[in-house]
Parts: structure tokens; sequence; C-alpha cells
């Protein structure tokens, strides 16, 4: 590893966090499926923290949610709070579990969509914004789920991509390289005792 | 090392909660002109042009997936439209039998179906002078007088060509021979009454709100009346020969600015403002004619008459 490796992870992300909330403002948030937009900043921050872990996660969710409420004029903070959880939890679930399911990165990106269109929610309530709670919300934060999961794997796909060579410690990669270069699998090592 | 991993981990997602929330806490209590704000408008400054150029960028992007909402959205309007055209034929049918019958209705019984200002001349005269203190006195001075057949009691409209020229102003209630003085419906001693076009048709009385006199109040409503925001009042008029009113009927007199369930149960009232610009208005029409043929005996009984 030479020196300029310990900042590709940290150059990737701060690139894949602008792209994804200039992205999100100038075109995503223009298009609505069934009077909702999508929102990709929960999904990135999650694919982050489960590609790169909880520290990761939470530093990119922080950073991502603070551009996401100076570029909107929101109150400061509300976002990264969120993102934060997200990223962290992602994170998490990686070191703790290290989970190989294909459709993890789906299940992963609904709970963050809904953490945070319930969360945001709420802490605009909390701030005092009144915000009528109604079957027609409701249908809004299913249905914002429901495209938050449809998007999650390309998205994750996507992430991956952008981050995969910079990734310190990617379980999945170690194991490939030990097949792929000469080491046997547990199942095809000989056993010490022949 | 395993805890001192642990520890760091902790550590730094406690430093970022806590920064988030002293961001928040800082923000929600600042003022518009507060060095966060500062910040914010200085990145969204620098982000414009960025976003305005992905924005452009983009626009294929969102047009396609634009066009795939707008399509299924197309196909429900165009399903409810037709809904909608088919009750309105229907309704359109409906109507035109109604008219029918009401004009045979009419021929029949004799009534006389002649409306509003259609009775009236109407003279264009301009405003010479205006009240100093509309609080205490909202009166206008106009150049046309008994010479020119004005008569007390003759109802004064709105003139020109903008916008909020048209609708009722108020009444003659001074004539002199080549002058007249309008007392406006925002005088404090001015009443009118009125109709609300909601779907009632509430007859009330319109008088001025004590320190504002162009915020008008409808009062005597029914308490159940449902008046919303918007709805246009016109004058209600008689055609009654014993209690003959001042103003004909079907003046605009202007549009309900505020409706609150509240306040119309507890005072049976609403807000309005008036159609016309009262405070710009440079000429006005008087409706002179038939009906003013009686205006010195409505003046003796409203006591309109008076100097300015």
């Amino acid at each position: 590893m030479n020196r300029g490796d310990g900042y590709q992870l940290p150059l990737r992300l701060a690139a894949l966090g602008f792209l994804t909330v200039v992205v999100q403002i100038a075109a995503i948030s223009q298009v609505t499926v069934f009077g909702v937009s999508a929102d990709i900043s929960p999904l990135v921050v999650a694919s982050v923290g489960l590609l790169a872990g909880s520290l990761p996660g939470a530093v990119f969710g922080f950073a991502v949610g603070l551009f996401v409420d100076l570029a909107l004029v929101q109150t400061l903070g509300v976002s990264s709070l969120l993102l934060i959880a997200i990223g962290y939890g992602a994170g998490r679930l990686r070191e703790l579990r290290d989970p190989a399911h294909g459709l993890v990165p789906l299940v992963v990106g609904a709970a963050a969509t809904g953490l945070a269109t319930v969360g945001f929610a709420l802490m605009q309530f909390l701030l005092g914004v009144r915000a009528p709670v109604s079957w027609l919300l409701l249908r809004e934060v299913v249905v914002t789920i429901l495209i938050g999961s449809l998007l999650a794997l390309p998205v994750y796909a996507l992430v991956r991509r952008i981050v995969r060579g910079s990734l310190p410690q990617d379980p999945r990669r170690r194991r490939r390289r030990a097949y792929t270069t000469g080491g046997l699998s547990p199942l095809q090592r000989p056993s010490a005792g022949r | 090392m395993y805890d001192k991993q642990v520890r760091r981990r902790r550590a730094v997602l406690a430093l970022l909660v806590v920064v988030s929330l002293i961001l928040l806490t800082a923000y929600f209590g600042e003022s518009a002109g507060s060095p966060l704000h500062s910040v914010q408008r200085g990145v969204v400054a620098v982000l414009s042009p960025i976003q305005d150029g992905a924005s452009r960028a983009l626009k294929p992007v969102r047009d396609l997936f634009g066009w795939f909402g707008d399509t299924a959205r197309a196909k429900t309007e165009r399903d409810q439209l037709r809904k909608q055209r088919d009750q309105l034929l229907q309704e359109v049918a409906g109507y035109r039998v109604a008219m029918q019958e009401n004009a045979q209705l009419r021929g029949v019984l004799g009534v006389d179906d002649s409306s509003g200002l259609r009775d009236y001349r109407q003279h264009t005269a301009r405003v010479i002078g205006r009240s100093l203190d509309n609080l205490v006195s909202d009166r206008l001075q106009l150049d046309a007088g008994s010479g020119d057949g004005v008569r007390v009691g003759d109802p004064v409209i709105g003139s020109g060509s903008g916008p909020n020229t048209g609708g009722l102003i108020g009444h003659i209630s001074f004539v002199g021979p080549d002058y007249a003085i309008v007392t406006l419906i925002t005088d404090p001693s001015s009443a009118v009454s009125v109709r609300v076009l909601d779907n009632a048709g509430d007859f009330g009385l319109m008088k001025s709100s004590v320190g504002n006199p162009l915020d008008l109040l409808v009062q005597l409503l029914p308490r159940n009346a449902q008046i919303q925001q918007g709805d246009i009042v016109v004058t209600a008029g008689s055609r009654s020969s014993s209690l003959e009113s001042l103003y004909p009927p079907n003046i605009p007199v202007g549009r309900v600015t505020k409706a609150d369930p509240l306040e119309l149960d507890a005072d049976q009232q609403v807000h309005v403002a008036p159609i016309a610009d009262l405070r710009h208005l440079d000429f006005a029409q008087i409706l002179t004619g038939p009906a003013s043929a009686s205006g010195q005996q409505r003046a003796q009984v409203t006591g309109g008459a008076g100097g300015p």
C-alpha cells in the first residue's frame, strides 16, 4: 500500500457525497412517482456503511446530511442526525453479521428510506412545523419506502463500483484473493490428521 | 487494540451526534442574519450555478421519467374529465329546461325581470376631493351635481378599465349644483344590505370595521352559513315598492377575505375586502335614472344628506 492509498477512500467518498446531493436536488427530487419523489441520500449512506463500516458510514452520513441541509436551506443538523444513524447502523450490521445475501442491500435500503422519511417528519414535527398526520402521509411514507427499495440494489451496485478499489478491508475480496491465488478453500484443504 | 478501536468509534459517533445537535439548536434559535444562516446563504450561492448546470444537463433524464408519470397521470385525468363532462352535459340540459320554464312562468305572472344596472343611466364624474381622515369620515367629492341629474341616494360605482376599478363604492349623500358628495361603503356610517354568493346566497349587512375601514364586515349572517374565502359579495337590493333598497341588486361589492367558522358562529360575521380600489379612484360612475326618483325620500329615511 503506497502513501496515497490512505486518501483514496475519503476522496472518493467526498466526490460521491457531492454528486449524490447535486443529482438528488437537480434531478431526482423533481421527478415524482405516484406523488412522491425518491431520495437516494439514505440509500447511498447505507451502502457506504455496508461497504466501508460503521465509522466511515457515520462520518459520510454526517457530511452528506450537512450538505443537504445547507443546499436546501433547511434547519442544519436534522438530516445529519438521521444519516449518521443510517450510516452507523448499516456499518454495524456489516461488522457484526457480515451478511452475504444478495438481497441485504435491498432490505437495508428499505429500512434506511423508512427511517429517513419517518425520522425527518418526526423531527420537523418536534421543531414545530405543522404537518397533518393523515392517511395521505402514511401512503406517501409507504410509497417512498417502496421506491427506495426498488432503487436500493442499483444504488448499492453503483456505490460499490465507486469505492471498491479503495476499501482497506473487504472480506469478500480477501476470500476471493485467497482462492484465486493458489490457496485452497476449506473444503479442498486436506485435514491435518491424514 | 480492539478496545481502542471501539472507544475511537464510539467517541467519533458521539462527537458527530453532539455537533449535529449543536448545529440544530444554534440554527433553530438564530435570526435570519446570524452566522450560520450567512454560511448557508454562501453555500447556496456557490451551489446555485452548479445546480443550474446539473439541472440543465439532467433535464433529458427528468423528462424521460416525467414522461412516464405524465402519461399515467394524463390517462387518469382523461377518465376524470370524461366523467365530469358527462355530468356537466346533464346539468346543462337541466338548466336549459329550467330557464325555459322560468321565462314562461315569468311571462304568465308578469314579473319584472329587469336586473339592477339596466334601469339606471350612468354618469361619469371625476373625483375632485377626498375626506382627510377616512377613519372618522370616508367620503369623496365628485364634479357632477344636480345640474347633471344627480340626486341624493344615487348609487356610485367605480369607473375605469383596470382590474380593481369596478364594484360599488358608495352612494350620493349630498348634492350641490355642480358637485356631489359620495359616502363610501367604508365610511363608519355606511351600511349596505348584501348577499354572499356562496351555495345558499346568504344575506347580511355590511359595515366597515373599527380602525380598519378597508376591512368590511358582513354581519347578521346565519351561524351555519357555508361561506368560504374568495366568495363574491353583491348588493342584495330590493324590488319591493314599500321597502326600496338604496342600491340596485347584484352590484359586486367585495370578496370574502376571511371566513372563520368560530367567528361566524360567535359573531355571525365574515370579513370582506372591497372590489373597487377605494384609495386610488380618479373617476366614478353615478347611477342616475328612474330608480333615483325617490332619492330625496330615501335620504330622509337614511339620514344620508349632509355636508362633507
